[in-house]
């Protein structure tokens, strides 16, 4: 109604973007479901399965695509994941903390983990880039420096947060038995949607979150106009840390495990997801829902691969790196032709 | 005062503190176990901790001569380097081995392996280049694409083994010929020093690339081609990359498509941190980043002789990294300034 034309302009090329997500996203799922309808590709409980997997990444995003829209990126994310997932698995298996006093300790770690990045970013204007590379780095180190086994977690209470069933009765199946099946997710998907939520009206209705845009999209005028950049990309870079290790309990409420390895490559898969969700990488430009479809994207890919079954799983990265170079090429594309019309 | 320009002179050199860096760690080894400097001869062959540091260091030093350039043109990083190594990697063991997992005999002419490979890794940096110059993305999320798919692309190289050549001479390239005296990947990183210092320093690339860094606009006014220049030094990124590919995959006789060159993006970027080139473009010292090379080799040999396992190194790593860009940020020298601009004033008012 009263959207200017100066800001439909603007959005034009972004929200074509998004749209080419959504409607890949379907394509490729009507595929699946054509392709392996054998091997019930089409079941509701695949699609949910699809957010049980990604449930970590879909927080993970969610903070990747605050940081983005400031201008900045954290490819530390993945190393936070692996941090979290060990430091939970261990304090509850060798040291004995309950579940809701690691799952407290581990979130602080990840407050603290992204309040030194943010200063280093914002205070000391060092790169983001290097930052968060000598985060990636050190988290990872410090993961092989807690245990360099795996560690299995077996804690009672942890293990009913994991494995507590929510039945929707929607979408019921007879199965062979005659019984009827209903779809279930896990609290994993609850706490994921709610941080969408709660992020995504964030980014719309607060001063916070429309600051952030305001950084993002151009520095010297946010500072002109009298918001203190500083401090905004400082929370930001807080708020990423909470997430990534929010994500990082989610991962682990899915593999009940912590070890060196764990979600070696999932910075690059959030940066995807965001990228291919519409997040400009130069800033100022971002919805956290296009964040989502970007990780179910990237876990169609995988659910294709599970079902094929004789690809091996290094084609998701190489279909990854494809899709994220399409989608950035696309953007470069789009911000040419933005300044040629200027 | 004269004595004090003589001391600003040596302070204020920028081969200084790259140089500080280094003989820090070697002293510290120094005081910690006296026999890191010994070194022994065996079969007219030097060998001792300090032949292990030039050994080991020398894909470093390639990486980190490739890496200046980028750092200088763009202004970013190329964080692909240890993929592209893999590539490369892969791809000369799979020539040379026609396809088989592991074999006594080359089933192709070695040289056709080399070129392949260099070849395959200039064209990775060209890619990386096209991305920066042409489509003018951020460097660090344009290498991104092969640093994510460059592994998956060796392991398909492969087909997900690793490639065996257990022919001797494959492995002169990574290992050292009876009668000289240093490591043969020493010889190797020398010529691609020389070599790229003779490039810039003989012709006008070099000025080219620095002035690209500073103002690729004002370069691009003056007649400078600026998204030639930057795609020029991501090319040879790659090429360097791609050397030193063929260094790792000769020592281990193989082609491991997760471990070659694994981590060594950090590596090569603190080492041109380290060497004293501002990571935020323009000029940049070729020697600084030889020597920060060096410097990050010699650390890692000494944790690793301090018994800290490689899953642990990062950690250090990721300090000293913290800790040199910290020095280097602008931000934090004015605060300092202020500092002690202010204590002189108060000093001066007591007095």
């Amino acid at each position: 109604m009263n959207k200017k034309k100066g800001r439909k302009s603007i959005l034009e090329g972004t929200g074509f973007l998004l749209m080419i997500t959504i409607a890949l996203f379907i394509v490729m799922y009507v595929i699946g479901c054509l392709l392996f309808a054998d091997k019930g590709f089409a079941k509701p409980q695949v699609f949910i399965n699809l957010l049980i997997s990604n449930a970590g990444l879909i927080v993970i995003a969610a903070g990747m695509t605050v940081i983005m829209i400031t201008g900045g990126i954290d490819i530390s994310v993945g190393s936070v994941v692996a941090v979290v997932c060990m430091m939970l698995a261990w304090m509850m298996e060798r040291k004995d903390v309950g579940a809701i006093p690691a799952t407290l300790i581990v979130l602080g770690f990840g407050l603290v983990f992204g309040l030194f990045q943010g200063f280093l970013v914002s205070y000391l204007k060092i790169q983001p880039f290097i930052v968060t590379l000598a985060g990636m780095f050190f988290a990872r180190g410090l993961t092989a420096m807690i245990s360099q086994d795996m560690i299995s977690i077996k804690n009672e209470m942890f293990l009913s947060w994991a494995k507590y069933k929510i039945v929707i009765p929607l979408f019921g199946r007879v199965n062979r038995r005659g019984e009827v099946m209903y779809p279930y997710i896990y609290p994993s998907v609850v706490i994921a949607f709610l941080v969408l939520v709660i992020i995504f009206l964030m980014l719309k209705y607060t001063k916070f979150g429309r600051s952030l845009y305001a950084v993002g999209g151009n520095e010297q005028s946010a500072l002109m106009m009298g918001l203190n950049v500083r401090r905004t990309k400082l929370y930001a870079y807080v708020l990423n840390g909470l997430l990534a290790s929010l994500g990082g309990f989610l991962f682990c409420l899915n593999t009940c495990a912590g070890f060196v390895e764990q979600a070696k490559g999932l910075e690059m898969d959030a940066i995807s997801s965001a990228v291919i969700g519409g997040t400009l990488l130069t800033g100022g430009v971002g919805n956290v829902f296009g964040s989502l479809f970007g990780v179910l994207i990237k876990g169609t890919i995988e659910t294709f691969i599970t079902f094929q079954g004789t690809l091996s799983s290094w084609w998701v990265r190489i279909a990854i790196a494809a899709l994220l170079a399409f989608f950035i090429i696309l953007q470069s594309i789009f911000a040419s032709l933005k300044e040629k019309r200027k | 005062m004269k004595d004090k320009s003589l001391v600003r002179r040596i302070t204020g050199h920028r081969l200084f503190m790259p140089l500080v860096c280094l003989a820090i760690v070697l002293l510290a080894n120094l005081l910690r176990q006296p026999d890191f400097f010994k070194i022994t001869v065996k079969d007219g062959t030097l060998y001792g901790y300090v032949i292990d540091v030039i050994n080991r260091g020398s894909e470093l030093v390639i990486l980190a001569v490739g890496m200046t350039l980028v750092v200088s043109s763009s202004a970013g990083t190329d964080i692909s380097v240890g993929a592209i190594m893999a590539v490369a990697a892969a791809i000369c063991c799979f020539i040379l081995s026609g396809g088989q997992v592991s074999v006594n005999e080359y089933a192709n002419p070695y040289v056709l392996g080399v070129v392949i490979a260099l070849v395959l890794g200039a064209i990775c940096g060209a890619w990386n280049g096209f991305l920066v110059a042409k489509l003018r993305i951020q460097p660090m999320v344009a290498t991104l694409i092969l640093f994510t798919a460059g592994r998956g692309i060796a392991q398909l190289i492969t087909n997900g083994q690793i490639t065996y050549i257990r022919v001797p001479e494959y492995k002169v390239l990574g290992g050292s010929i009876s009668g000289l005296p240093l490591p043969v990947p020493f010889f190797v990183s020398l010529a691609v020093v020389i070599l790229a210092y003779i490039l810039l320093k003989r012709t006008s690339l070099g000025l080219y690339i620095e002035a690209v860094g500073i103002n690729p606009k004002a370069s691009r006014l003056v007649g400078i081609k600026s998204s030639l220049i930057i795609f020029l030094t991501y090319a040879f990124c790659g090429l360097c990359a791609g050397i030193a590919g063929l260094v790792a995959s000769s020592r281990i006789y193989s082609a491991d498509a997760n471990n070659v060159g694994l981590n060594m993006e950090l590596d090569a970027i603190l080492a041109v941190a380290l060497g004293g080139n501002s990571l935020g473009g323009g000029k940049f010292f070729l020697m600084g980043s030889v020597i920060g090379a060096y410097t990050i080799q010699a650390l890692t040999t000494t944790l690793y002789a301090m018994g800290v396992s490689a899953d642990q190194i990062p950690v250090y790593k990721a300090i000293v990294v913290v800790i040199i860009v910290s020095l280097q940020s602008e931000e934090l020298r004015k605060w300092f300034k202020k500092k002690f601009a202010t204590k002189k004033v108060v000093e001066s008012e007591v007095a």
